[in-house]
């Protein structure tokens, strides 16, 4: 699907970083975020849930809350098709609203739509919902106790699956080699943990919907419009012909924002009532509907005495919430690269979904390798510890080479990840002489980008000669709208100002698998490119014919149609093709990863995105806090298209990477109930936080399948941070802990234990949760 | 819902209205749904992201944690109100120019406290604006490119 070849040495716009296509708006306050879009006569939804994280709904009586003036509906389980509708991106397990039971903290039991929001919020205070309270399971360990309550009901799950009596949604096993026969000189094994955190966008979950004389439309800030157009169709039972979402450029998603929520209840409730529905959530609400998977991954590693892989035992358990989401996803494509960028001959994977009575899990950028790699990365520091080799050398002697398998069956290796790691060192001063209490880590992480999954783009050059591009990406702050543009540029000789981008509608824009797996730049990229060539086919074709030349004598450049001695204008081309009163030129582009059907995952890799990460930090062995000196970033980006959202991409995963590693982690009570809801308990980096100095470094060596040899990033800065940084405190103090995040508590308990002569070398702190009380 | 309604008369952004408000709707709220001023952003409620950063008599504030009654009198300034006929603030271009900005939510908050720190200090070091913007947050973390910005803006200012 490559579209490199032909543009190279031809652009100019490309690998340029104009000004952001949207800037302007949103520096002077006139970006319309869904929120922000009033809808004539609307009325305003409010939700209401339980104070617990299970319990079974004995009865909601809303008599006083409809007789509050103002009230216009309440709606719940009752009002809603029997069975319950349910919908989901893998499994159809979510219901509209708690049918029967709440099975986490957060659910809505009730909605109600009133003429303003206080009205709305007035009335939930006035709902009496009688409930019991059940036990529930809030952590892997307790969900995979035996005799442990089922987060789902045995009715609801396939005859078929072996799991239905159990809170294991799914298992995955992978693997190559034999791990049983294989020798090692030396083994090591231990549990690496990574937290509950969620997504924090600034923008919160907002949702609209509108009753459509056959249909409905629905406006939500998704990353995925289609995605939900699907669950709309499969809840509300429509064509899919009858239901137009509208997706306004989020306000940041990094995956929080791609699968549909609470959707399917503002579409019933806005056909219930007959009007316009809101809802805007709190941020506290926000929490309560999105988080990332935490996990607790067993690694047993072996290896030779000169530091080669010999194998990898993996056991990776993800703690998903009550509802699959995209979380099965998650865990089965990132148990699939659990053994990392490395050759390993003997790798046996283990991935579980573990479903708990928590906030469902979704898609968060890096999409379980973040995860994954903290204990990798980890693994590999430990085991060069064991042999006495330096850190960075035990790394380039396991690196495969560009060409090389790194998982038997899928995509060869498409990069120098050798380079990555050696440029990570040199921008730290690997080696160099260290300050007191400082130190320095590298790792590196590797995550498989989109497999089987499609775009569709439309390219019109409308009559007077400019240009509109119809897509269903989603801009939320990576510049998507921007690096189209200099595409549609570049292939057509327009300039940037005279090409719109069209996004966010499914009346106007045609399908899009997803804006996920840092895919767009390549699948998007390369389906604009495909409907501007095709532009291209069709003007030489028309000029052929309106001035009676042969086709190959005419040729496009600098945005002219070349015919001989004549250099004809595009509008100039339609006037004399249709006459007076014009006409369009039109073209689809489509570029699609290939479905596999027996492939584990659907489809090889498009490519690898990979990145390694080196920093220093220094540790105040008086309070345990952590100051991060420099940090940078190495991505084998394949070429930056626009080199300044690039980086500013890279730059912003890396700080939310240290966001989990050093401070990020929600906190459950024994009911399931979030103890730090919202901005001032849970904190998320600040300005202040960030590193004194950052470097974030794109390798271009032109080898993805995308646009001019790009790969697609994003996602690549928060692969490798938290095991560059543990690895840093590491060398800084001496101490080794198995648990992010890496607070300043935590590091300084480390310390103590490691001053009290208990143990000096890498024993996992036990539960997280007796350092925070 | 019927509350009594109560009279304020306010200056936003050079022009002076007359509103009558709830009392317990905030100052964000207010400009948001009554004089559809949505460049202030809502997110957290509780003063601790800064997304609804305006200017109060010369001041930078959460306008999440004032009611509008109170601001009776006031003297207002929102992101609206800093581009003079469609002319960007220098602040604005800077922005801009630097990349700062990415999803864009939280930056009509960032400005406006940098608007602010500048009107106090036109020349502040990096941990000058650090300490000045330590009240907003991003979650693209364009936070480097900010503060870029803003200095940017600063050394504009003096040239011009």
């Amino acid at each position: 699907m490559s579209a490199s070849a032909e543009n190279q040495g031809m652009a100019q716009w490309v690998g340029m970083s104009p000004e952001r296509v949207g800037g302007r708006e949103r520096v002077t306050g006139a970006q319309r975020y869904t929120g922000d879009i009033r809808l004539p006569g609307a009325l305003h939804v409010k939700l209401a849930h339980l104070n617990c994280g299970h319990a079974r709904i004995l009865n909601v009586d809303a008599s006083q809350a409809l007789r509050l003036k103002g009230v216009v509906a309440v709606l719940t389980a009752d009002d809603l098709p029997k069975p319950m509708p349910r919908f989901g991106p893998v499994y159809n397990d979510r219901p509209v609203i708690a049918d029967d039971e709440v099975k986490y903290f957060g659910e809505p039991v009730a909605a109600v739509a009133a003429e303003d929001e206080d009205t709305a919020l007035e009335a939930v205070k006035l709902l009496r919902i009688e409930y019991e309270e059940l036990p529930g399971v809030y952590t892997i360990d307790e969900a995979l106790r035996p005799g442990a309550p089922l987060v789902q009901h045995p009715s609801i799950r396939a005859a078929d699956d072996p799991f239905r009596q159990s809170n294991i949604l799914n298992e995955w096993c992978f693997g190559w080699g034999d791990v049983d026969q294989a020798q090692a000189d030396m083994v090591i094994e231990n549990v690496y943990r990574f937290p509950l955190v969620t997504h924090f966008p600034i923008e919160n979950l907002a949702y609209q919907a509108a009753p459509e004389k056959d249909g409905v439309s629905v406006w939500s800030s998704i990353q995925h419009p289609y995605v939900l157009q699907r669950a709309i169709v499969t809840a509300l039972n429509l064509p899919a012909s009858k239901v137009r979402i509208i997706a306004p450029d989020p306000g940041g998603g990094f995956g929080g924002k791609g699968y549909p929520k609470y959707e399917p209840l503002l579409a019933f409730l806005a056909l219930k009532t007959g009007r316009p529905v809101r809802l805007a959530l709190t941020l506290e609400e926000t929490f309560q509907a999105i988080r990332r998977a935490a996990s607790q991954i067993r690694l047993r590693s072996g290896f030779t005495a000169d530091g080669r892989l010999v194998f990898q035992d993996i056991e990776a358990n993800y703690q998903l919430g009550a509802y699959a989401d995209i979380g099965s996803r998650v865990v089965s494509k990132g148990s699939y690269v659990a053994a990392g960028p490395y050759h390993a001959p003997n790798v046996r994977i283990v991935g579980r979904a573990v479903l708990t009575h928590t906030t469902p899990s979704t898609a968060f950028r890096g999409f379980g390798i973040p995860q994954l790699s903290w204990a990798l990365e980890s693994q590999m520091d430990a085991a060069a510890r064991q042999l006495g080799l330096d850190r960075l050398e035990i790394r380039l002697r396991n690196i495969p080479a560009k060409g090389e398998t790194v998982i038997p069956g899928d995509k060869p290796v498409d990069g120098d990840w050798r380079m990555l790691l050696q440029r990570a060192a040199n921008a730290i001063g690997w080696g160099q002489p260290l300050g007191k209490n400082h130190g320095r880590g590298l790792a590196i992480g590797m995550k498989n980008s989109a497999s089987a999954s499609a775009s569709f783009a439309i390219a019109r050059l409308l009559q007077d000669g400019s240009l509109l591009i119809l897509s269903s990406t989603s801009d939320m702050g990576q510049g998507a709208r921007t690096v189209f543009s200099q595409l549609a540029a570049d292939e057509l000789g327009i300039p940037l100002d005279r090409i719109s981008i069209v996004m966010g509608d499914t009346a106007l824009a045609p399908f899009d698998a997803s804006t996920s797996a840092s895919r767009s730049s390549v699948f998007m990229g390369n389906a604009i490119i495909s409907a501007c060539r095709q532009i291209k086919t069709q003007l030489r074709q028309m000029a052929a014919e309106a001035y009676d030349m042969a086709e190959d004598c005419i040729r496009l450049q600098e945005g002219k149609v070349i015919c001989g001695e004549r250099a004809v204008a595009y509008d100039r081309l339609i006037r004399d093709y249709y006459g007076a009163v014009r006409g369009e030129v039109i073209a689809v582009g489509t570029a699609r990863g290939k479905y596999l059907p027996n492939h584990p995952l659907g489809g090889q890799a498009a490519f690898w995105e990979v990145a390694a990460v080196g920093c220093e930090v220094e540790v105040d062995e008086e309070t345990g806090e952590i100051t991060i000196h420099k940090l940078v970033t190495v991505t084998d980006i394949g070429k930056a298209l626009n080199p300044r959202q690039a980086e500013a991409q890279d730059e912003g995963a890396a700080i939310m990477g240290l966001g989990h590693t050093l401070m990020e982690h929600l906190i459950l009570d024994e009911a399931g109930r979030i103890q730090n809801l919202g901005a001032l308990d849970y904190r998320i980096p600040t300005i202040k936080d960030i590193p004194l100095e950052m470097e974030t470094i794109l390798q271009e060596n032109g080898d993805g399948p995308g646009p001019y040899g790009s790969k697609g990033a994003g996602e690549s800065g928060i692969l490798a941070v938290s095991p560059a940084v543990g690895s840093a405190i590491r060398e800084a103090i001496g101490v080794t802990i198995h648990d992010l995040p890496l607070t300043p508590e935590k590091v300084w308990l480390a310390l103590q234990e490691k001053r009290a002569g208990e143990n000096s070398f890498a024993r996992p702190l036990t539960d997280p949760k007796s350092y925070v009380e | 819902m019927e509350k009594n309604l109560i009279p304020i008369s306010i200056t936003v952004n050079g022009r002076r209205v007359e509103l009558e408000v709830q009392p317990q709707h905030t100052l964000l709220k207010v400009l948001q749904n009554q004089l559809d001023l949505i460049g202030s952003k809502e997110c957290c409620g509780e003063g601790e992201c800064g997304a609804c950063t305006i200017l109060a008599n010369g001041r930078a504030i959460n306008s999440c944690l004032v009611l509008a009654v109170e601001a009776d009198g006031w003297e207002i300034v929102t992101i609206e109100g800093l581009a003079e006929d469609e002319r960007l603030d220098p602040l604005q271009e800077a922005f801009l120019k630097a990349g700062a900005v990415q999803c864009g939510y939280c930056i009509p908050g960032m400005v406006m406290s940098a608007k602010y720190l500048l009107m106090k200090n036109p020349h502040p070091s990096e941990d000058e604006v650090r300490q000045g913007l330590a009240g907003n947050l991003c979650r693209c973390a364009g936070y480097n490119r900010i503060i870029a910005a803003v200095q940017l803006a600063a050394s504009e200012k003096e040239a011009a």
